[in-house]
C-alpha cells in the first residue's frame, strides 16, 4: 500500500448505488485536482463544494462533475446572522454543506485524500464501501468477535443472542487512512516518518457507551438519521482552537446515537492520505485542545440525555445546554460554542423545514 | 527539492549545538523557543538541566508541550538496558494447557511442535474419554487423567472437569504466570503472507502490552509496530491498563453456533484481519475458549467451569461453558480495571462434527443467552470486591439471586462458581507437585 491507485486503475462500478440519494461534501481552499482520480467513483454523484478562505478566488472544478459551490459570501448571504456558527479558515466549514444538502446520505472527504489500493492491488471504491456500511445494520449492544456479521463470509459467533442479531440502523460510517495516519501534533513530531501500511480488513460497530475520535477525512453518514448532530464546531479564524472540529462532532454524534439506539461503524474503507500537515502549525492549533480534551471526554462519557429527547435536534439542544453548564468553567470558549450549537440547530431547522422525525427509541 | 536552510534555521541549529553554554532562555520569543525545544528534543539533547532552562522561561506553550509529550523530570535513576531484559518474558513463565477430548494427539502436537516445544505443556484428558492418549515424544509436559484429577480434587468434584471443561483443571494446577490454551482440533494458521502464525508469541505480546479499554483507538492496537494513538485520543489514557486476557480468532471453521453453521454448511472463515484491539470497558462479548491466553496470576480464578448445558456434548456447538465463563471474566476485568484484547492470533480450526446433529442439543444454549446477556450487562460489583476471587464470589451471589428462579441450571452454575473459588484457594495456591 505504498502508493495510491492511478486514475486508470480505478474502474467505475456497474451500478452507482444511491446516486440520487447521496451528496459528496468537499471543503477546499486550494483546488480540486484530486477529483480527477476519483472520477470513476464520484462522477455519478452530486458534489457540494464548500470553499473556505478568500471568496474572490475561483476554485476550478474538473469538467463533467455535477456540483454546487458555496463560498463565504454565499454562506453569509444564506444564513445571515446565523452564519456565525460556521467556521472560517478551517475545514470545519464543511458542515455548511450538510445543512444545505437535500439528500438522505452524505459522504465527506478531504482534498488531499486519494484512491487507495487493497492488498491485492485493486483500487478501493471507498464510496461504495461506505454505502454498504450505511445500508447494513450495526450491532452496538454486544461485540461480535468476527467483526461485522453482515459482511460476506462472516456471521454472528456462538453466544451472540439471536434477539440482538437484527441490529440497529447505521447512522455513520467512519473510514480509515493508509499512508499518512491521522496523528496529533506531538505524535507527528515524535514520529515524522511513520506511515500506516497496515490494511485491516474489518468493519466493526463501535459499542454503545464507548467514545472514539471521529476523523472527518473519510466519513459518511445518514443525514436523515443523524445530520443535525454533525456540527463541526467553532474552529479556525478568531477561535482559540483548531483540529478538533471532527472530534467534537464525533463525540456529540456518538452520545446521541447511543441515546437513540443508532449505530456507528469504523474500519473499511481506506483512502490514501497524501499530505502530512505541518506539525508545528498543528501544535499551535491543537495545544489548547490537548488540555481541554481531558475535561471534554469525561463530560461526554458522563452525559445523560433525558428520555423525552426523542429526536436528534432535541438531543443536540440538550447537549448544548449541558456544555454551557459544565464546560464553560473550563474556558469561556465553551460558552460561545454552546451558543453556536444552538444557532446551528436553528439554521438547520430553517434550511430543512420539514419537522424532525423521531429517530429510534430513547435509551 | 530542498531550499537551502534560512538564517533562522541555521541559528537554531547552532543554538542546539551550544546548549551547554546557554544559561537563560527567557529572551527568546515564544515561537522560536518552541522551535528550539523541538529541535533539542529531536537531537536527543533534552537533559534535565536543559529541561529546567525551558521550564524557567514560564511560557505556556512550553508547558503544554512538556505535558503533551509526557516529559518527566526523573527522580529515580533509569536502569541500564541489560536490567530491562527482565521485562521480556521467559519461557518458563508460560504454561500451554490443552484439553484433550480426542485420544490421538499425534498430528496436533506435531503441527504445533515448532511453536510449543520451547514451553511446558499441561495436557488434561477429558475424564469421560476411555481410550488411551497418544502423545508424540519430544515435549516437556505433564499429563493429567481422571485418576490424577480425582486425587487432587476428590471424585465427587472431578465431574466438573468433564468435556471441554477439563482444561480448567490445567489452569488450576498450573503455577505459571501466563497460560495459553488451544482446542485440540486447531492447528497453526498462516497469515496473509503465507507465514506460519506463532500464536504463543502473539498472545504473549497481547498480554504484555497495555490494553486501552476506556476510549476506542480507530487504528486499533496503538502499541503495535507502525501504529499509534490517533488525534483526539486523550493523553491521560495513553498509558493504558494491564491486559489480563487475550482472545484469539479462527480461520476455516469459525466459532459459530449450530443453527448458523447448519444454515451455511459450506461457510468457512477465510478473512485474516490484521488487528488486535481492546474490547471497551462495559462492552460484553462472547469469549470463545478455543484460542485464549490469560495472566493466571491476575485473573486465574475467573476462568471457571460452571455453566453446563443439560445436553452438553463433545463439540463446541454443544457447549456454552466458555461463553458463560467469558462473561464473568469480562465483568470482573471491567470492575478491576483490567483489559481484554481480541483479534490476532488466528489458529486454523479443523472441520469436525455435524452442525445439524448438534442443533438439537445446543438449541438450549442459544436460548439461554437471551437471559444471560442482559443479566451480565446489569451486574455491578461492590467497591469491596478488590480481588478476583471476591469478584467471582459476588457474581455467583448475583447469579443465585437473580437467575436461579429462571432455570435450575443457573442455580447449579452459581454453586459451581462458589465451589470453584474455594477450590482455587485450596488447590490453586497450594504447592503440591503435579502427578505424572
Amino acid at each position: 500500500m505504498a502508493e495510491p491507485a492511478t486514475a486508470t486503475q480505478a474502474a467505475a462500478p456497474a451500478v452507482a448505488l444511491l446516486k440520487d440519494e447521496l451528496d459528496i461534501v468537499i471543503p477546499t481552499i486550494r483546488n480540486l485536482d484530486f477529483l480527477e482520480m476519483w472520477r470513476p467513483f464520484f462522477q455519478p454523484y452530486h458534489l457540494i463544494i464548500v470553499q473556505d478562505g478568500d471568496p474572490s478566488k475561483t476554485i476550478k472544478v474538473p469538467e463533467g462533475f455535477d456540483y454546487e459551490l458555496y463560498n463565504r459570501n454565499d454562506i453569509n448571504r444564506i444564513l445571515g446572522p446565523k452564519a456565525s456558527c460556521i467556521s472560517f479558515k478551517d475545514s470545519a466549514c464543511r458542515c455548511f454543506g450538510y445543512m444545505v444538502s437535500k439528500k438522505k446520505y452524505i459522504f465527506t472527504i478531504d482534498d488531499d485524500c486519494f484512491v487507495a489500493k487493497d492488498p491485492s492491488g485493486k483500487a478501493i471504491n471507498a464510496l461504495e464501501q461506505h454505502i454498504k456500511n450505511l445500508l447494513s445494520p450495526s450491532t452496538p449492544f454486544f461485540f461480535n468477535t468476527l467483526y461485522d456479521p453482515f459482511r460476506e463470509g462472516a456471521d454472528f459467533v456462538r453466544g451472540y443472542p439471536f434477539s440482538l442479531r437484527e441490529g440497529v440502523p447505521t447512522a455513520a460510517s467512519h473510514g480509515l487512512w493508509l499512508n499518512i495516519p491521522d496523528y496529533d501534533a506531538p505524535t507527528q513530531l515524535v514520529k515524522p516518518l511513520e506511515k500506516n501500511t497496515r490494511y485491516v480488513d474489518a468493519v466493526l460497530t463501535i459499542p454503545k457507551g464507548t467514545l472514539f475520535p471521529m476523523c472527518g477525512m473519510n466519513l459518511a453518514f445518514n443525514r436523515e438519521l443523524i445530520g443535525p448532530a454533525m456540527y463541526f464546531g467553532l474552529m479556525g479564524d478568531g477561535q482559540p482552537i483548531g483540529r478538533y472540529d471532527d472530534m467534537w462532532a464525533g463525540w456529540c454524534t456518538k452520545v446521541i446515537c447511543d441515546h437513540l439506539g443508532l449505530g456507528v461503524k469504523t474500519g473499511l474503507p481506506y483512502i490514501f492520505h497524501s499530505k502530512a500537515s505541518n506539525p508545528f502549525v498543528n501544535l499551535r492549533k491543537e495545544y489548547k485542545g490537548i488540555y481541554w480534551q481531558e475535561e471534554i471526554i469525561p463530560f461526554f462519557q458522563q452525559a445523560v440525555l433525558p428520555k423525552d429527547c426523542t429526536t436528534v435536534p432535541k438531543c443536540y439542544i440538550e447537549l448544548a445546554k449541558q456544555v454551557k453548564e459544565k464546560l464553560s468553567k473550563v474556558d469561556p470558549y465553551f460558552d460561545k460554542l454552546a451558543d453556536a450549537m444552538v444557532t446551528w440547530i436553528e439554521a438547520w431547522d430553517e434550511l430543512n423545514p420539514i419537522g424532525p422525525v423521531p429517530n429510534g427509541k430513547a435509551a | 527539492m530542498r531550499t537551502p536552510p534560512c538564517l533562522l534555521s541555521l541559528t537554531l541549529d547552532s543554538a542546539v549545538h551550544n546548549l551547554s553554554n546557554i544559561t537563560d532562555l527567557s529572551p527568546f520569543p515564544d515561537h522560536i523557543l518552541i522551535e528550539l525545544f523541538l529541535r533539542t528534543l529531536r537531537a536527543g539533547k533534552l537533559t534535565e538541566r536543559v529541561l529546567k532552562l525551558f521550564i524557567a522561561t514560564g511560557k505556556d506553550e512550553v508547558f503544554s508541550l512538556i505535558q503533551a509529550l509526557n516529559i518527566q523530570v526523573t527522580v529515580t535513576p533509569v536502569l541500564p538496558t541489560s536490567k530491562l531484559m527482565s521485562l521480556s518474558i521467559k519461557d518458563d513463565e508460560i504454561d500451554i494447557v490443552i484439553g484433550a477430548l480426542r485420544p490421538d494427539l499425534t498430528s496436533f502436537m506435531n503441527e504445533w511442535r515448532t511453536i510449543f516445544s520451547r514451553f511446558h505443556l499441561i495436557i488434561v484428558k477429558d475424564p469421560d474419554l476411555k481410550e488411551e492418549l497418544k502423545i508424540p515424544e519430544g515435549f516437556n509436559l505433564d499429563v493429567y487423567k481422571k485418576p490424577d484429577i480425582d486425587r487432587v480434587v476428590g471424585t465427587s468434584t472431578s465431574t466438573i472437569f468433564s468435556g471441554y471443561s477439563c482444561r480448567y483443571f490445567g489452569y488450576l494446577v498450573s503455577r505459571k504466570k501466563y497460560i495459553i490454551s488451544v482446542d485440540d482440533d486447531c492447528y497453526p494458521a498462516k497469515d496473509n503472507k503465507g507465514i506460519l502464525v506463532d500464536a504463543v508469541a502473539q498472545h504473549i505480546t497481547n498480554l504484555t502490552t497495555p490494553a486501552t479499554p476506556f476510549f476506542f483507538n480507530t487504528l486499533y492496537d496503538p502499541f503495535t509496530e507502525g501504529a499509534d494513538f490517533v488525534r483526539g485520543y486523550p493523553f491521560s489514557l495513553r498509558s493504558g491498563v494491564q491486559c489480563a486476557l487475550s482472545c484469539g480468532l479462527w480461520l476455516n471453521l469459525a466459532d459459530y453456533d449450530a443453527p448458523t453453521q447448519a444454515l451455511k454448511p459450506e461457510e468457512r472463515n477465510s478473512r485474516y484481519v490484521d488487528a488486535v484491539l481492546t474490547v471497551p470497558a462495559r462492552t460484553l462479548m462472547p469469549i470463545s475458549g478455543i484460542n485464549i491466553a490469560f495472566n493466571r496470576e491476575v485473573i486465574g480464578p475467573a476462568l471457571l467451569p460452571s455453566l453446563r448445558l443439560g445436553g452438553e456434548g463433545k463439540f463446541r456447538w454443544e457447549t456454552m461453558e466458555d461463553i458463560w465463563s467469558g462473561m464473568c471474566v469480562k465483568v470482573v476485568c471491567d470492575h478491576l480495571g483490567l483489559g481484554v484484547k481480541t483479534g490476532m492470533p488466528y489458529v486454523w480450526r479443523n472441520d469436525r462434527g455435524d452442525a445439524i446433529a448438534s442443533l438439537r442439543k445446543e438449541w438450549e444454549g442459544v436460548k439461554l443467552m437471551e437471559e444471560v446477556v442482559p443479566f451480565f450487562q446489569s451486574v455491578r460489583l461492590s467497591r469491596e470486591a478488590t480481588t478476583t476471587e471476591d469478584c467471582v464470589a459476588e457474581v455467583a451471589n448475583v447469579v443465585k439471586e437473580q437467575l436461579e428462579s429462571k432455570d435450575p441450571m443457573f442455580a447449579r452454575a452459581a454453586k459451581a462458581m462458589v465451589d470453584w473459588v474455594k477450590l482455587w484457594k485450596s488447590v490453586g495456591s497450594s504447592t503440591s507437585s503435579p502427578g505424572a
